[in-house]
């Protein structure tokens, strides 16, 4: 048996009925670690010993009966933006290149709790700030299908660790598609959550109005299992949502239960396809195999038809008006007052925190505060930061009429399938207008998963998007079920290798 | 409608950030910048005069903590991180 | 001077609230820990770290807005103000910019020339920053953020003021408000009252209001009032000599009597507000506005008319009681045990004043109760102890809320009422000033203090000089 290629909720399985132990599970990953990390560099910190003392911990847990989670014993590579108990967080950055922090973020003490086991954390875009992980002060990712393409980003560690086979499942964060993108080119499920349902507390903030923290996993299983352990309302986030406490006439759709919606089913299922996404800058292949996974819901009985959305070419410029606004804001604190990075040389307070910042952060982090103090300082402030709030009310009310009309709504991930190493960031433009398919669901709060549906000629992944309505998960999580069953379990690299 | 940022903003939109830009980098900011900016710009194709900013994407509010102290002495905590500190205090480069 | 000008003058005064935790976590607002031991992540800016609001705050500030008459707003927002300072955790400070909890309020102050409104433009709720301690001797700063996120309203008033006089006035009145509600203790040396003055001149009868400044740095009534006087003798110099005034933000240096401008190139004054997405809106129904409403307390006004009519002591006292609202519950709490009011407010009057002043203490900081001045009052009444020695025994009892029942019968020093002992010293004095005693005799009454004196000294105080007196006389005749 191979350990390694098994799904999270397969060896939780194992580890449960004492066919594999939680350590050898570890050791599984930790080898695929030794023998690729060199290759794609999906990690930051790899933390072996810990890991391994957690193990031993958790196997005793199990042992007891004390642990009982689908999750317990089970290896997950966390996304560097996530703070851990004296596990070394550095969003990527140089600015935090010595940053341990002292508490866990809620999100990761949930999977503690259910007792899964931190490996270690994976790579990113700086601050989360990119779509190809090429930003990350500690070197680019590499896409585990094809060394020379991106894996995505800014969760690329995260997408291309499960893809190799280093960890079994991962956690990413997703401001404006980070999760779902990274996900599709590296050819996993990925799911961005309705905006309040994982906690925030303890995730470096980006775009705090965008972020969500959301599971990165081998099949939509694990990605149920996994949204249900880390969900639920936190009272230490003000933006994290009751979902109890709603009084929802939705017959059992926006419950928790994430697993008990992987049922295959979509019948009678009205799925939507905005017209306005099929558009010139979608790649050939890519459009086929959306189409192609369009016409598979079809024949499981849902009823597919295209729509317009509208305002679908505007929610690149409202989300990074947006994101730069409140990234600049949220990366003030980094100033080598408190911790992190701190200059060598200065004169005085004000030549300490410019030459800090200025050697802590990466150029598209300095672009993006730099536009973001911008849009929001006196002058400027009604004429592009109200106005993208604006924009983002009309881009809501958008989605909020498909969803009068359609249960789902299915679209790309990406125009394309993962760029070339080093092709993007020479547009910045460019490269935000890659994200034209998942921002909007970030600006209007809504959940949207990722699953792979095809390959290009290349040997690239690519991966259809659907999009629910808030709180809509389950729907979201039963209609890729139904998908991920009917169009048969999706490769993982290296035996795609293999079978050449 | 080309966006032209001058001299002066850039160097303002600096002290605002915080950031110490080379000449070369400040031109190149400019550059990213002025051509965001035409880029957003494309906003202003939609009416919105009767459309309210949404910063809050859903109706939650009301969100409180009791006035119950539930936190001890965290000075450890924020000293563990502390580029520079003394006497459980964190070190500034004087202020006045 | 040849025209006549008018100084124009609004305040921006800050309140620390009274809340037992800080605004946006759950540390602990006391003075006197040990440098950034009231810390968390929230309010040192740690990443990830998230503010959850404090509910306690808005009720406070709901409340503060209703006494001053203003209008609670319904649907509020916090607003990030960005600036980058070390006392500043996150180099933004959680405020209320687009929508304040309280607007369009009031507060009536008296002057000289009567009754007069001070309009209140907005009361908004913030949190405090941390405290910088500078060392000379290395050049570096030290940061605590013991003060980080303590709750503040801000209460901005409209530019309705003339004078020194009318600012002291609406601080007092804000001041007696807020500790009548309990809100703030509102102490200016201690910070947790502040003042910011912005302060205009004009000719006498202008409409417009000219150029202002912002005074910060205001720690007393006479540093305001200083700061008032030299502000605008400054800007009316300036417009007398041909020059004009530049609106800037001013530190008011208390010592040299002087201000100066506070203006660096790196404090671009552009905040950047915009709405913290870290929080969600604070939605004021009715009933929450009326519940706050039912609780709020008995104000001074009201206060003064009832002690008038229930205790029938005179207005000089009256005055005095409710100038705070510790006294007054002290006063009305003394008076339920012990009911003679006169008494009671001779004790707080008199004694507790005096030693306040001598100790430079405020009013709320009387630490006996009310139980412990009953009791001393009622050893009094029932002649357990003299005047003399209820002082000496206030005292003790005013350091530490001492029991005077104990104490006095502990330190012995209950009236002597033993006549034979009392006798005794009587007859020993006697025979110990046979030149006074003859003196009494031929008709110089006056002397008889002279030996009731040595006859308490003989009884160590303890003893009732009237009875003393007496006996003094039957011996004597």
């Amino acid at each position: 048996m191979d350990i390694w290629k098994l799904s999270a909720v397969e060896l939780g399985k194992k580890i449960k009925e004492k066919e594999v132990t939680v350590s050898e599970a570890l050791e599984a990953a930790l080898l695929q670690i030794e023998e690729k990390e060199a290759d794609y560099n999906c990690y930051i910190t790899v933390d072996r010993a810990a890991a391994r003392e957690r193990a031993q911990k958790v196997q005793k847990r199990i042992d007891s009966g004390e642990l009982t989670s689908a999750l317990a014993g089970v290896p997950v590579a966390v996304k560097d933006n996530m703070c851990t108990q004296g596990l070394l967080t550095t969003c990527g950055s140089k600015m935090l290149e010595n940053f341990v922090p002292t508490y866990s973020a809620e999100a990761v003490n949930r999977l503690e709790a259910a007792g899964a086991v931190i490996i270690g954390k994976t790579n990113m875009d700086e601050f989360a700030m990119g779509s190809t992980t090429e930003t990350s002060a500690y070197g680019a990712t590499k896409n585990p299908w094809k060394k020379e393409h991106v894996p995505g980003g800014s969760s690329g560690g995260s997408a291309a660790a499960v893809a190799a086979g280093e960890c079994f499942f991962a956690l990413g964060s997703d401001t404006g598609g980070s999760i779902r993108q990274p996900a599709s080119f590296c050819g996993i499920v990925g799911m961005k959550p309705t905006y309040g349902t994982v906690s925030r507390y303890g995730l470096i903030a980006y775009g705090s109005s965008l972020d969500q923290i959301g599971p990165m996993s081998r099949d939509v299983t694990d990605c149920a299992v996994i949204l249900e352990t880390i969900a639920g309302c936190d009272k230490k986030d003000s933006t994290s949502i009751d979902r109890k406490a709603l009084s929802m006439n939705d017959s059992g759709w926006t419950g928790m239960d994430f697993s008990a919606a992987l049922r295959e089913d979509v019948r009678g299922m009205r799925i939507g396809i905005p017209r306005d996404y099929f558009t010139d800058g979608l790649d050939d292949e890519v459009k086929a195999s959306v189409l192609g996974a369009a016409k598979t819901f079809e024949e499981c009985g849902a009823r597919v038809e295209e729509f317009d959305l509208s305002f679908v070419d505007y929610a690149v410029p409202a989300y990074y008006t947006i994101a730069a606004a409140e990234a600049s804001s949220n990366l003030e604190r980094f100033d080598g007052v408190k911790y992190g990075y701190r200059t060598a040389g200065y004169e005085d307070l004000h030549s300490m925190y410019r030459k800090t910042r200025s050697e802590g952060f990466g150029t598209e982090v300095k672009r993006r505060i730099m536009l973001g103090s911008f849009v929001l300082s006196s002058g400027y402030y009604d004429a592009y930061y109200l106005k993208a709030l604006r924009v983002k009310a009309l881009i809501k009310k958008a989605f909020d009429r498909a969803f009068e009309t359609y249960d789902l709504i299915l679209a790309p991930t990406a125009p394309t399938a993962a760029p070339r190493l080093g092709s993007s960031l020479s547009d910045p433009i460019q490269m935000y207008l890659s994200d034209v398919y998942t921002i909007s669901v970030n600006l209007a709060g809504l959940p949207g998963i990722t699953v792979p549906c095809g390959m290009t000629q290349a040997g690239l992944p690519v991966g259809v998007q659907l999009i629910g309505n808030c709180f809509m998960e389950k729907k979201l999580i039963q209609a890729a079920y139904t998908y991920e069953r009917a169009a048969g379990k999706f490769p993982v690299p290296s035996e795609r290798r293999g079978a050449k | 409608m080309a966006n032209v940022i001058c001299d002066e903003t850039m160097e303002s939109v600096a002290i605002l950030a915080k950031l110490a830009l080379s000449e070369e980098e400040k031109e190149q900011a400019r550059k990213d910048m002025e051509r965001m900016l035409d880029y957003i710009d494309k906003l202003n194709e939609l009416d919105t005069t009767d459309v309210e900013p949404m910063s809050h994407v859903f109706p939650v509010s009301n969100c409180f903590r009791e006035d119950i102290v539930s936190n001890g002495d965290g000075s450890a905590s924020l000293m563990a991180n502390a580029p520079e500190k003394r006497e459980n205090q964190l070190v500034v480069p004087k202020t006045i | 001077m040849s025209r006549q000008y008018e100084t124009v003058i609004g305040l921006e005064v800050h309140v620390e609230l009274a809340t037992k935790t800080k605004i946006f976590c759950g540390c602990s607002t006391s003075f006197g820990g040990a440098p950034n031991t009231h810390t968390c992540p929230v309010c040192t800016g740690m990443p990830g770290s998230l503010p959850v609001l404090n509910r306690q705050v808005v009720e406070y500030a709901m409340a503060v807005g209703i006494a001053a008459n203003c209008e609670i707003t319904r649907c509020l927002k916090f607003d990030r103000k960005n600036y980058f300072y070390p006392d500043n955790p996150q180099n933004y400070q959680i405020s209320q910019l687009y929508l304040p909890i309280c607007r369009n309020g009031y507060v009536e102050i008296e002057t000289p020339e009567g009754i007069k409104q001070v309009r209140i433009h907005e009361i908004h709720m913030e949190e405090d920053a941390g405290k910088l301690v500078h060392d000379d001797w290395s050049d570096t700063s030290l940061v605590d953020y013991n003060r980080s996120g303590v709750p503040l309203i801000e209460i901005v008033s409209e530019p309705d003021m003339r004078s020194a006089q009318e600012v002291i006035a609406y601080l007092e009145k804000l001041r007696l408000l807020i500790q009548y509600l309990g809100a703030s203790d509102c102490k200016l040396q201690e910070g947790s009252m502040r003042a910011d003055v912005n302060l205009s001149v004009r000719e006498a009868g202008a409409e417009a209001y000219g150029t202002r400044t912002e005074m910060k740095n205001l720690n007393s009534f006479r540093a305001i009032t200083r700061a008032i006087e030299g502000e605008s003798a400054r800007q009316i110099e300036l417009l007398e000599s041909g020059r004009s005034v530049v609106q800037e933000t001013r530190k008011w240096d208390d010592g040299k009597e002087m201000s100066y401008a506070m203006r660096s190139k790196e404090d671009a004054q552009d905040y950047r507000y915009f709405p913290d997405p870290d929080l969600v809106p604070v939605i004021i129904s009715e009933a929450w506005i009326e519940k706050v409403r039912a609780s709020q307390p008995e104000f001074r006004t009201e206060k003064m008319e009832r002690y008038k009519k229930e205790y029938g002591i005179p207005d000089y006292d009256i005055g005095i009681l409710t100038q705070s609202k510790h006294m007054a519950d002290l006063f009305e709490e003394t008076v339920a045990i012990c009911p003679l009011p006169k008494k009671v407010s001779n004790w707080l009057m008199v004694e507790t004043m005096r030693l306040l002043k001598e100790k430079n203490m405020d009013a709320q900081d009387i630490r006996y109760s009310a139980g412990n001045l009953a009791k001393l009052i009622q050893m009094v009444e029932d002649k357990e102890i003299n005047g003399t020695i209820a002082k000496e025994v206030f005292e003790v009892m005013f350091e530490q809320d001492t029991d005077p029942e104990i104490y006095v019968e502990e330190h012995g020093l209950k009236t002597v009422t033993d006549e034979n002992a009392l006798n005794r010293a009587v007859e020993d004095v006697i025979a110990a000033n046979p030149q006074t005693v003859e003196e009494y005799r031929n008709g110089k009454e006056k002397v008889l203090g002279f030996l009731v004196g040595q006859t308490m000294k003989v009884m160590k105080g303890q003893a009732d000089p009237a009875l003393v007196n007496r006996l003094l006389k039957e011996k004597l005749s």
